[in-house]
């Protein structure tokens, strides 16, 4: 038995050691908003928080979160207003859309790590997640203009 | 926008009329569409696309898959448009495989440019008889009421009643004369051409998406197939009982054997069913297959490529000419040739295929990311020789398409499984699959030679090798096809008096398949290469040898020069090819970016043109070679694709398309060796990343002509435009792509 806080909710599942939380997510408890890109961490398709910090669940056994926190593109925000959602949908990001729960993800711990990073830094947080429609420039100018912003909090 | 919903099939059956078997036109023949509602009590539908609720939403179909191009947007904003009604009432129901709708395969960039004004026709036809029915009930004359914001009012603003309280009455009254409908003129259109923001985005911001791979059943099981690694090749044994060991596994189904042609049956191999993806991947593991790997397992990719590239160096089948092309050549003042290859791409979507079905009472449901929702049903309805009726086929959203998800092999495995595992079964994909069992993107050699004078090229010979599409239907066919040829080849603009073009043998050994813009990618690398050494050749710029081959504005007539061109099936005398709108393109886009300007030191421009789907595309891109590597700096595209709907969504489909030509021509590989292909993954087939992404600008030309394509025509000027850069900022002319093999990038 794997205990673990998911979205906040204490969770327990009785499954093969082995299985990377991805799968646990998205057949055993039927969360399929991380989805499955490509296996191997080389997409981010299915990022998600552990204990705030983004990681890849397609490698992440879940024997190894026995008591950790996850949070998943369902549980960033009520109703969908993080401040990294709003700005996506301020400059229209999405395409088809499949990608976008794992650069969601990774943009959001970027930004609560470090709330105003420059360019060279939003593509390092970022260079780990694929996305084939090609919403790169989109995803910059929104993460660009986040830190802008958050500049002007912290003043 | 309301929430978005499907049609469940009891109440589609109803609605459509088909339950009873009444006759449904579709769309392809505008406006015979007698589609009625008959007793249904929540829903008024006046015609095939358009349904009024009693709550005054109006629930408009989109008959086309949705997979990041916006057409769940777009259609519903066409025919809204023309209805006259709110955005805020719209509700998008995805609409399932239905042979009424007329053709709902979502490809060759038409699901826009070959609809519109049939589009139209539903909205205005079901506004029609809305005013019609609010004249009727008011004693007055139609002239005198006008539909707005989902309702129908007198003009003189005197009275006013929704949709919903006219439906009923609209709904029962005689379909109007085609003659009696009218469109609107463009500067009255409300939807049309405006930046509406995507009906999916807040689900796709929180995750709240159904793709093919998301598809859950009641008692659903997860198939997972490990699939010969050669294509014809078969399952000669497997050890099932240790498949069976595996924790989770609940069954091991050998599928059928995958008979030449290849079309669009499913590979042979062995499936693995558990209770969960993981333990059917590690079940896969214990198999132990051993294959019989048939006659395709004798193929390399490398040597075929140079008996392509030796190919096209002789002369070939001539497929459209003008006056004597050899003679002038071989008596020409200065020659110049070049040979360029491009070899097999894949698809690489974000999300593997996958399809889910379950198998009761002799029919199937069927859900899946589908770029064919049609030709899904027609194939498993022939595999089990089913009518169609007995195969119904719901579409999810699609992570991703570019082409691999028009063809429905993982369809069938799923419906196959199904029936074999009496019990929904889903059909997971992994990227190792998606990568090594697609339909690729034909492997391919070009040569260009040109005869010049002082005067300029006066005789101009081109050739192309490449495995057809063809094979992949017919088994034999060992050349590029009409349909192929009409690409970016056979259509050459150029003004040139002496012209062969010509097509060179080439057999198949794998499935080959559409990407998104086919053809065009490695005809327009070619091309645009070509153009761009001819300017180096003669001293002049790149932009005024493009100029000068376009030559005078005209339109070009390729069949006159006997070639067959089909035209993207627009009728040419609507949509032709026009050079005045090739020479506007690329002349705005070096005007837009500055790429005629001087830059610094290992920086280059370059620039290409191309007109594909009846659009025109012109691409500049700007380069730094350093220390033995390319960095792209920033792109600029013109696109001419006529008449707009959503000018956001051309405008994001032409940052996807110069991404995705960006990837291909810089690191794009798939090789063979005897027979299977050697990437597997994302770490040895690439794509761009978010850190070797440049700055991407994207100007629309506007115009009044009637729609051209948008999803594809970007892609196929991207990879002449990075070379011709990388030539002016590194001297180093690359005629083999990928980029990657020259240089890091």
């Amino acid at each position: 038995m794997i205990k673990f806080t998911l979205n906040e909710k204490p969770t327990t599942v009785d499954v093969d050691p082995d299985m990377p939380l991805l799968w646990v997510l998205r057949d055993e408890l039927d969360m399929t908003g991380t989805k499955f890109g490509c296996g191997m961490a080389q997409c981010g398709a299915c990022t998600v928080h552990l204990d705030g910090k983004p990681i890849r669940a397609c490698v992440m056994p879940v024997s190894a979160i026995q008591n950790k926190s996850v949070t998943t593109i369902e549980g960033i925000a009520v109703n969908g207003k993080h401040q990294v959602q709003e700005a996506w949908k301020k400059h229209k990001v999405p395409q088809c859309g499949y990608c976008q729960s794992g650069q969601i993800m990774s943009a959001v711990a970027l930004i609560e790590e470090n709330p105003s990073p420059n360019e060279a830094q939003i593509n390092e947080a970022m260079k780990g997640n694929l996305c084939r429609c090609g919403t790169y420039t989109r995803i910059k100018s929104a993460l660009m203009e986040i830190s802008e912003a958050n500049k002007g909090e912290a003043k | 926008m309301k929430n978005l919903t499907s049609l469940d099939r009891r109440r589609f059956l109803k609605l459509t009329g088909l339950a009873g078997g009444a006759l449904v036109l579709g769309a392809t023949t505008p406006l015979s569409m007698p589609v009625w509602a008959s007793d249904n009590a929540d829903s008024t539908r006046l015609n095939l696309f358009v349904s009024i609720l009693e709550d005054n939403t109006v629930e408009i179909v989109c008959h086309r898959s949705e997979m990041g191009q916006g057409v769940r947007t777009g259609v519903p904003q066409i025919i809204a448009d023309e209805l006259g009604a709110s955005w805020d009432t719209i509700r998008v129901v995805q609409g399932l495989a239905n042979q009424a709708y007329g053709s709902q395969n979502t490809d060759g960039s038409s699901s826009v440019r070959g609809v519109f004004n049939t589009l139209r026709k539903m909205g205005s036809t079901a506004r029609t008889m809305l005013e019609q029915a609010a004249a009727e009930k008011w004693g007055v004359s139609v002239s005198d009421v006008e539909a707005r914001d989902s309702q129908i009012v007198m003009k003189d603003g005197s009275r006013s009643a929704t949709f919903a309280s006219l439906a009923a009455s609209a709904s029962k009254r005689a379909l109007p004369d085609e003659k009696t409908i009218t469109l609107k003129s463009k500067a009255d259109f409300s939807l049309i051409g405006k930046d509406v923001e995507i009906v999916d985005m807040d689900d796709m911001l929180t995750g709240n998406t159904t793709f093919g791979q998301d598809v859950r059943l009641p008692n659903m099981v997860f198939a997972s197939i490990e699939r010969c690694p050669v294509t014809g090749g078969k399952v000669t044994s497997f050890d099932k009982d240790a498949a069976m060991k595996v924790k989770g596994v609940v069954d091991v189904i050998l599928m059928p054997e995958q008979a030449m042609p290849a079309l669009f049956s499913p590979v042979s191999g062995v499936a693995v069913i558990a209770t969960n993806t993981w333990s059917a991947l590690q079940g896969r593991k214990a198999l132990n297959i051993k294959w019989d790997l048939g006659e395709h397992a004798a193929h390399q990719s490398g040597p075929f490529h140079e008996t392509l590239k030796k190919r096209v160096l002789e002369k070939g089948e001539v497929i459209r000419s003008a006056g004597n092309a050899y003679s002038e050549y071989d008596n020409a003042a200065r020659q110049f040739e070049a040979t360029y290859t491009v070899p097999y791409l894949v698809h690489a979507q974000m999300e593997p295929v996958s399809a889910t079905a379950e198998y009761k009472d002799g029919k199937f449901e069927i859900w899946a990311c589908t770029q064919a929702p049609q030709r899904a049903q027609r194939v498993v309805s022939e595999f089990f020789e089913l009518e169609r009726e007995d195969v119904n086929v719901h579409v999810t959203l699609l992570g991703g398409g570019f082409g691999r998800k028009s063809k429905p092999d993982y369809v069938v495995e799923a419906a196959y499984l199904a029936k074999k595992a009496q019990r929904p079964v889903k059909v997971v994909w992994s990227r190792e699959d998606d990568m090594q069992h697609g339909y690729y993107h034909a492997v391919s050699a070009m040569h260009y030679q040109a005869g010049m004078s002082d005067k300029g090229v006066d005789s101009w010979i081109q050739r192309t090798a490449f495995p057809s599409i063809s094979f992949t239907f017919t088994g034999t066919t060992d050349s590029p096809q009409t349909g192929e040829l009409s690409l970016g080849f056979g259509d050459m603009p150029f003004s040139v008096k002496h012209l062969s073009c010509e097509k060179n043998k080439a057999e198949g050994h794998t499935r080959i398949g559409w990407m998104r813009s086919v053809s065009n990618i490695h005809h327009a690398f070619a091309q645009g290469s070509f153009v761009d050494e001819l300017a180096h050749e003669n001293q002049q710029d790149p932009l005024s040898m493009w100029l000068s081959l376009l030559g005078d504005d005209r339109i070009v007539d390729v069949k006159s020069q006997g070639f067959e061109y089909s035209n993207y099936q627009a009728p040419l005398e609507e949509q032709p090819i026009d050079t005045k709108r090739l020479k506007h393109a690329i002349k705005l886009v070096v005007e837009k970016s500055g790429a005629d300007k001087p830059t610094k030191k290992g920086e280059g421009w370059g620039i290409s043109v191309h007109r594909s789907f009846v659009s025109y595309v012109a691409v500049a891109t700007k380069v730094k070679v350093e220390d033995g590597k390319v960095i792209v700096l920033e792109m600029h595209s013109t696109i001419d694709a006529g008449t707009v709907v959503n000018p956001d969504r051309v405008k994001a489909q032409q940052e996807g398309s110069m991404v995705f030509g960006l990837s291909l021509a810089l690191m794009g590989e798939i090789t063979f060796t005897d027979g299977a292909v050697d990437q597997s993954n994302y770490h040895d087939y690439q794509i761009l990343r978010m850190n070797q992404c440049p700055r991407i600008y994207t100007y629309i030309i506007e115009n009044d002509e009637p729609p051209g394509g948008v999803g594809e025509p970007g892609t196929p000027p991207v990879a002449a435009s990075l070379a011709n850069a990388i030539f002016n900022a590194s001297g180093k002319r690359i005629r083999d792509l990928p980029i990657s093999k020259h240089y890091q990038v």
